[in-house]
């Protein structure tokens, strides 16, 4: 950053800590003065929303822990009884599931705030990579979570989900045999699953430090999607974005709070309040919604493609959906950070975001009739977005002129009297 | 400080004795952490007490024909079925070159116990228990991905790539079947 510490020690003993350990300066720097862009529209307080929500994952997680027991025989009870006699239990675990679901719905907002807003072209490569690591991380932290209730959705969840190594051929089998400790799920995955359910939050803490450390060397991108030239263009995160960001929190916490309070289990499914049972499977299961577009790209492979056969196939192509999302940042060739000014690629972008909704909603139809060529025709868009679509409209397309500064941008839209206040600032949204 | 004849020695291309103790040390070292690594990979395997249960007998004499049970092998579920004549036949009379995963009844059968077929009850595609006597097949039909089965349990449609798979067994005697 450009940015001298304007720290001064207050007192005498502030002044010993920062010549031991500069952290009030450190934190006075990246917490309080950092400059940040004075035109950031609310898809911005996804990232503090983000943040808000892994801590409130870890502490009633943690919570939980000192209450559940992870034994086939005492799991499926122990959620019963975590949510009938435990004090407070009911709301602690309801916050906790429903956490999960406003995580996600707070990361996807976040991911296509990114895509329309080039979020992740240069310099911020890296921010946008572990951006994707983070996800993978939440999939997989998610994905064991909901195996802990042991319930028949959890049981066949995890049946499912780790099959789907052992698609890979040769070293499939023997890979799936050591990650579910057992020829089958059991109490062996069960009680790894818990150990790893615990573990992977604070891995993710980490990642998300080294996140924010990318984010704070090239700073934030902004709607305009041109780089901040002066300090004109740039207010102090606190107060600015500490209150705005605050306020998005408590926004934020209105429908996660009705779905705690009035529809704990509206977003899960009633077979996982039936004890596992390996011997039966439920007659229609689904994952959680937030997975829903990528098991739809995984059920939609359902032909051999030459010699790779459809299982192997459908796992190719669920894995790939997640992993073109670490190239986007080379893929996309145009020179125009901000979609604002790309009129063409508005259109594809939209379409994009309407096919993913389109996928979720596969994902959860029966796998049969006109839904499983929907299935092949979504997929098929999701991969030509990122393959075909991008690489190709940087070449094509004519931008719209950028403004010549944030400023610009800014005072474009306002009256010139309160066009220096960032509140007034509107957005190019 | 070092002499003129001394730098020139240590300019010397040819790796010397502390490039050889570097490598050999690292080596080392790498081996070591490897050997650590491995105990803690493979605590993840199956235990001694999952593969204790690695073989079960089961008495065959209580199911009718057209009936079938499912029972527990290594915690998988197996289907044992009592095949009618008319599955047996309706399975024998399917051609080779229908089939994606070719397979005779006669190959997924014991001779002279053709009724019994006992197979594996997760689909091959990713593992759910297929539901019995449904499907385009008049064998299994599986709820997740919709992947049908013929009464021999031959994968026929959806996006299942295999048979579903036998379990190693034999007939002890008529009623009593060794599985694993």
């Amino acid at each position: 950053m450009a940015h001298e510490s304007s720290y001064v020690p207050g007192n005498a003993v502030e002044k010993w800590i920062d010549d031991r350990l500069p952290i009030i300066r450190w934190s006075k720097e990246h917490l309080m003065d950092y400059p940040t862009p004075k035109n950031l529209n609310y898809w911005w307080t996804f990232g503090a929303i983000l943040a808000f929500m892994l801590g409130v994952q870890i502490v009633t997680g943690i919570v939980l822990a000192m209450h559940y027991t992870p034994h086939v025989s005492l799991a499926f009870d122990s959620v019963e009884h975590i949510r009938r006699d435990v004090n407070g239990g009911r709301v602690i675990q309801a916050v906790h599931t429903t956490g999960a679901s406003m995580f996600f719905a707070a990361v996807y907002i976040h991911m296509f705030r990114g895509l329309y807003f080039g979020s992740y072209k240069a310099p911020r490569e890296i921010l946008w990579i572990l951006g994707v690591i983070i996800f993978v991380l939440m999939v997989t932290t998610a994905f064991m979570g909901y195996v802990l209730p042991w319930g028949q959705m959890s049981f066949w969840a995890a049946t499912v989900i780790t099959n789907i190594v052992g698609a890979i051929p040769v070293i499939g089998n023997p890979i799936l045999e050591l990650l579910r400790g057992g020829f089958a799920v059991d109490n062996a995955t069960l009680n790894r699953f818990f150990s790893l359910h615990y573990l992977l939050p604070f891995v993710i803490a980490a990642v998300v430090a080294l996140h924010i450390w990318a984010l704070h060397v090239p700073g934030n991108s902004n709607p305009t999607g041109v780089e901040v030239k002066s300090s004109r263009d740039t207010v102090p995160f606190h107060p600015y974005y500490t209150m705005k960001d605050l306020f998005a929190i408590v926004v934020f916490c209105i429908p996660f709070a009705w779905f705690v309070f009035f529809a704990p289990d509206i977003l899960g499914h009633p077979d996982n309040y039936i004890m596992a049972n390996s011997q039966v499977t439920p007659t229609h299961i689904v994952p959680e919604w937030y997975f829903l577009p990528f098991y739809a790209i995984l059920r939609a492979i359902d032909f051999n493609i030459f010699f790779i056969d459809s299982k192997l196939g459908g796992v190719i192509f669920f894995a790939g959906a997640i992993l073109v999302l670490f190239f986007v940042p080379w893929l996309d060739t145009s020179k125009v950070r901000s979609g604002s000014f790309r009129p063409i690629f508005k259109w594809f972008y939209w379409l994009f975001v309407a096919n993913f909704v389109l996928l979720a909603y596969l994902g959860s139809a029966p796998a049969e009739g006109i839904f499983v060529l929907l299935s092949k025709i979504a997929t098929a868009y999701y991969f030509i977005y990122f393959l075909i679509v991008l690489p190709l409209l940087g070449r094509f397309e004519t931008p719209r002129e950028l403004p010549t500064s944030i400023s610009e941008s800014v005072l474009k839209h306002s009256t010139p009297v309160g066009g220096a206040d960032p509140a007034l600032a509107k957005t190019t949204h | 400080m070092a002499t003129q004849s001394n730098l020139a020695h240590q300019d010397a291309p040819q790796p010397g004795r502390r490039d050889f103790l570097y490598i050999a040390a690292g080596a080392v070292g790498a081996v070591g952490v490897a050997g650590v690594t491995w105990p803690l990979i493979n605590q993840l395997n199956p235990d001694a007490s999952v593969l204790a249960l690695a073989s079960i007998e089961f008495d065959l004499s209580g199911i009718e024909e057209g009936q079938s049970v499912t029972i527990k092998w290594r915690g998988l579920p197996v289907f044992v079925r009592h095949r009618t004549a008319a599955e047996i036949a309706e399975a024998q009379a399917v051609p080779l070159s229908d089939l994606k995963d070719p397979e005779t009844d006669e190959q997924r059968t014991k001779p002279g116990h053709e009724q019994w077929l006992i197979m594996i009850a997760n689909c091959t595609h990713l593992g759910c228990v297929p539901v019995g006597e449904s499907g385009d097949f008049d064998g299994w039909f599986c709820p997740c991905h919709g992947s049908h089965y013929d009464s021999a349990g031959r994968i026929r449609k959806g996006p299942a790539p295999k048979n579903l798979v036998l379990p190693p067994y034999e007939f002890v005697s008529d009623t009593l079947v060794k599985i694993g």
